[in-house]
């Protein structure tokens, strides 16, 4: 039971928190929310025997990647007050596409619910099956990252090199010679 | 023992509220914010699977994910600060040119 009520707790911070990173205003606290998303959503990885993936997502994730979305944030300094008016003159603030998209929205939330209620192997638990040793052992992890999946592994490297090159010469000044 | 279905709930609920993010904010950081939520509900989609089945494949491609998603904010920051170099707005609609 305490592991139910841990579930519950962690999940509802992480959905009560995203909730607040969309319905704010401020840029500033929305990537602050976020960082506690991510701890709720890291609590949950432990949860599911996954304590590698979640110090992962605290250092990588909410270490490295929200840093630099608040230096973004402090380095372009944009006034908060011209969000009201971005969301009045919102282009799909149009009645008769609020309500279609109402009503998707509403048949999309009951074939979730139909499709999440009817599969017989989702009521297991989720640890049912598994042997509790092999998955949650980072030795297993990283035998099978660098031998079956070494090329995703080599070519994420590549990813990053493209990433970082691209970023560099996109947030260059203009007409500045390197 | 929490039942599978209870995180595909859960990751459900984030994934719809980063879509919504992605619709209904006009601030081009909060839209990559709403990305990275809903990153995470499918990150978070495949822990459990990957615990369901017993294999750590489900975690390898967890990990995969996140270092997509590294370069993609890498990148999608520094398009942002070339727009607003050019524009002085973070609003979406004042880039609806593709040329200028």
């Amino acid at each position: 039971m305490p592991e139910t009520l841990v579930f519950y707790a962690f999940s509802a911070l992480a959905v009560v928190a995203s909730a607040c990173v969309i319905g704010q205003r401020n840029p500033m606290y929305s990537v602050l929310l976020l960082v506690l998303s991510f701890a709720a959503i890291a609590g949950l990885f432990i949860q599911l025997d996954a304590p590698f993936l979640a110090l992962a997502l605290m250092i990588v994730y909410a270490g490295a990647i929200m840093v630099l979305f608040l230096f973004v944030v402090m380095l372009l300094n944009a006034p908060q007050e011209d969000a009201l008016i971005w969301d009045r003159t919102h282009p799909l603030r149009h009645p008769v596409i609020t309500r279609v998209g109402t009503l998707l929205a509403v048949v999309l939330i009951v074939e979730l619910a139909y499709a999440l209620m009817r599969g017989n192997d989702l009521a297991q638990g989720v640890g049912s099956r598994a042997g509790r040793e092999t998955v949650s052992s980072v030795r297993e992890l990283g035998r099978v990252l660098f031998t079956d999946y070494m090329f995703a592994f080599e070519a994420t490297s590549v990813l990053i090199l493209v990433a970082m090159v691209g970023a560099v010469l996109m947030a260059r000044r203009e007409g500045e010679q390197s | 023992m929490v039942p599978l279905s209870y995180y595909l709930i859960v990751s459900a609920v984030l994934f719809a509220l980063g879509a919504a993010g992605v619709f209904l904010r006009r601030n081009l950081i909060t839209i990559l914010l709403s990305i990275e939520i809903m990153l995470n509900a499918v990150n978070l989609t495949f822990v459990a699977f990957g615990r369901f089945a017993g294999d750590v494949d489900g975690q390898i491609i967890t990990f995969f994910v996140m270092t997509v998603a590294a370069a993609e904010a890498a990148v999608g920051l520094a398009l942002v600060i070339a727009l607003f170099r050019h524009r002085e707005s973070l609003n979406p609609d004042a880039f609806t040119n593709l040329k200028w």
